[in-house]
């Protein structure tokens, strides 16, 4: 299923990943520019980002999230969305493990360049916040006919 | 001689086993009052028909399976989440009562109760004046 989402997860770019990651961890940085806007891996929420000819696909892994505090907004291509996770804390337990991010938090997300901002929908199910942003139409691939 | 050979290879044919499902861990809380343990996971994109819960006396396995709407013909450009798989085990402890498991799931939380055995439950010992 989401296999399908994933085609470049050949050996390669795993192993690119992993190399990234693994610089990260040691020198605290990555030789080459990163996205101005880019995130620390593992922030919160992750995202997924899909596209086809005519939309462009954002999901945000927004679990326990009420979808109505979020705040998202579309500039140019900068999707940012940001919000607010609070989590109940009993008062009265020990808490053995504490994994799940608790706080506020924001995500921008670079998208291609030919979106159309006043073409966006979102939804919410659960916990995955699914933002289709439409593409330009000449941004589409043209059949060109041979006369 | 032949046996090492075989041995060898077979090890070499499990490793290169072509379906390799990532699993994600989900991320959890685990905390313990008087009532018993609470925990709960992160698990985006999982309804109830598609969360697996299994219980014996010493462990828990909580998996599920994430769906989501995706277009024909989708391409990835970016992605955090490389799997839809789930899964995650617990050893339990004999003072909990896994029968008497409570499970809810909302928006991609899960959240699970596991009482104390009754008898286990820390009591309150009243000191009497005689």
């Amino acid at each position: 299923m989401f296999n399908r989402l994933t085609p470049f997860e050949s050996s390669l770019f795993d192993e690119f990943q992993r190399l990234e990651r693994e610089m990260d961890d040691l020198f605290g940085r990555w030789p080459w520019p990163i996205g101005i806007r880019s995130a620390t891996r593992g922030s919160f929420p992750p995202v997924n980002v899909g596209a086809t000819s005519d939309e462009v696909d954002v999901y945000l892994f927004t679990p326990g999230v009420d979808p109505k505090t979020l705040d998202i907004s579309i500039q140019q291509n900068v999707l940012s969305v940001s919000g607010e996770r609070k989590l109940p804390k009993k008062e009265d337990a020990n808490y053995y493990r504490q994994e799940r991010f608790d706080g506020e938090f924001r995500r921008a997300i670079m998208l291609p360049e030919d979106v159309d901002a006043d073409r966006v929908e979102a939804r919410c199910e659960n916990g995955i916040l699914h933002i289709r942003v439409q593409r330009r139409e000449a941004a589409k691939p043209r059949q060109i006919e041979v006369k | 001689m032949a046996e090492t050979q075989d041995v060898a290879t077979r090890q070499s044919a499990d490793v290169q086993k072509p379906e390799r499902q990532v699993v994600l861990n989900p991320p959890v809380d685990i905390c313990e009052d008087a009532e018993g343990i609470t925990l709960v996971a992160d698990m985006p994109g999982v309804s109830r028909d598609r969360l697996n819960i299994e219980v014996d006396k010493n462990s828990l396995l909580i998996e599920g399976d994430a769906h989501f709407d995706m277009p024909e013909g989708i391409q990835a450009l970016y992605a955090d989440i490389r799997s839809t798989r789930y899964r995650r085990s617990f050893s339990l402890s004999p003072e909990l009562e896994p029968n008497n498991i409570d499970a809810t799931l909302k928006d991609g939380v899960l959240t699970l109760k596991i009482p104390k055995r009754a008898e286990l439950r820390p009591r309150k010992i009243e000191v009497r004046v005689d």
